[in-house]
């Protein structure tokens, strides 16, 4: 019966931290990562998602011709590194910041339109027993008309 | 990895099954299901994905109004107010999903008009798009202070544009912090159409061949599907359902032209450091497939301002 009384506090409770920690997020994003942009216009999107070590979140979307892009990837400190990965329609790799020191920005254009997808993995090095780290990934998109 | 936690009480119990419950609710339409994802990795490769189990997050992203408008600005197509949905329709929004549908239509205005620089356009498309975030509950997504910094600097069409983006990040992060992925969908479509509605109405058919913004509609098949994937998470609301079937209507007639791509080769650019992405592509798209198309969204994009 106790249990069932502290059920309804608890709830009210976890919504309260959950909305609080997606507030945060997007505090993060808007802070640390719109920045990573530069001169690139951010398209006002907003993905972003709390991921836990070892955990990956995935994006598919369009790019054109007529545009250059940065794509800019940051996860919070208390993260270990965020690795990304482009991949084409075929899921051939074309980008890996892996070869690039786990870098949060990738500047590129197109010869031609493309769906390309991102596959985001946040990094582990949590040893087995140890409590994961959990933290705020955000992916961001920047654009400028082509020179 | 498997990950193993110790339990030690029933209170504990309980928080961790609410815990699940809630966090479950709350991103299901985003959550990937729990199937092992199949990747065909080229030989070369496989080190960088040799540890792909699944995605806990998927994010279906379609281009925003602002990237729309900038799609049809850059293929060299003229401005046409007459296109844009009315700012007196405002008062006829009352649903749910009439307001989120011409908030991304609006956005999609109010950036069209921002890089054509039309100052007096640009202040009522801006009120429009703050009327829908309003009565969507979405707090502080556009701020009297918003309106006031975009008349200090009407004519500073940089800021502009960063103002246009950082308000609809604003709306869809609330909307997607506080559990209403269907209306952020919905948002992100009213946008999508309006951008591909303006694009098709500007289209002059005695310059249909080689025209820059025929091919610009074209590359929006790419992200049919995409589309469709952002709907099918929030199927089972109504709204949405509707909205699929319409869709699908719509994607019949992108079935029928045909985008065949080269493989990509990455070529790294020092001077620029910058990645170019070559590849070769063939579309086809005759003038009666292009007519059906403005038909069919002119039709649909009709349902939804109305």
């Amino acid at each position: 019966m106790r249990i069932i009384k502290i059920i309804p506090i608890l709830a009210l409770f976890l919504i309260a931290t959950n909305v609080n920690v997606d507030a945060q997020c997007k505090a993060f994003a808007k802070k640390i990562c719109l920045p990573e942009l530069g001169g690139y216009i951010h398209d006002g999107n907003y993905h972003a998602a709390i991921l836990v070590e070892g955990e990956e979140a995935e994006l598919y979307k369009t790019f054109y011709s007529d545009m250059e892009y940065r794509v800019a990837i940051c996860g919070e400190e208390k993260l270990p590194g965020v690795e990304f990965t482009v991949l084409d329609a075929n899921k051939n790799v074309l980008y890996s910041n892996k070869s690039a020191n786990f870098a949060r920005t990738w500047d590129f254009k197109l010869q031609s339109s493309q769906q390309l997808k991102v596959i985001v993995k946040v990094t582990s090095l949590s040893k087995s027993g140890d409590t994961p780290a959990s933290g705020c990934v955000a992916i961001m998109f920047g654009f400028k008309t082509k020179k | 990895m498997i990950k193993k936690y110790g339990i030690y009480s029933g209170s504990l119990l309980v928080v961790l099954l609410f815990s699940g419950l809630l966090i479950g609710c709350k991103s299901g339409s985003n959550k990937a299901t729990k199937e092992e994802a199949t990747v065909d990795i080229p030989k070369e490769n496989t080190a960088v994905y040799e540890d792909i189990k699944q995605a806990e997050r998927i994010f279906n992203a379609l281009p925003s109004p602002l990237e729309s408008a900038m799609l049809i600005k850059s293929a060299g197509a003229r401005f046409d107010d007459k296109l844009l949905n009315p700012i007196g329709n405002t008062n006829t929004y009352v649903t749910n999903k009439s307001m989120a549908l011409n908030l991304g239509i609006y956005t999609c205005d109010l950036s069209f008009a921002s890089l054509y620089e039309q100052t007096q356009l640009i202040i009522d498309y801006m009120n429009a798009a703050k009327k829908m975030a309003d009565g969507l509950g979405i707090l502080k997504a556009i701020e009297q202070s918003t309106i006031d910094r975009l008349e200090e600097n009407i004519n500073n069409s940089e800021v502009i544009m960063e103002i246009v983006s950082e308000t609809f990040m604003n709306s869809s992060s609330y909307l997607q912090d506080n559990g209403q992925p269907a209306i952020a969908s919905m948002v992100l479509v009213g946008g999508w159409f309006e951008g591909l509605y303006i694009s098709t109405q500007l289209v002059d058919m005695k310059d249909f061949n080689g025209n820059k913004l025929v091919g610009r509609i074209i590359d929006q098949k790419l992200s049919i599907g995409i589309l469709l994937n952002l709907l099918e998470s929030s199927k089972g609301n109504p709204a949405v359902d509707e909205i699929i079937v319409q869709v699908n209507r719509l994607k019949a007639v992108f079935d029928k032209i045909s985008i065949t791509t080269s493989r990509i080769r990455p070529e790294y650019d020092k001077s620029s450091n910058t990645t170019v992405l070559k590849s070769e592509v063939k579309t086809d798209m005759t003038p009666e497939v292009f007519k059906e198309l403005s038909t069919v969204v002119a039709d649909i994009r009709n349902t939804f301002v109305k």
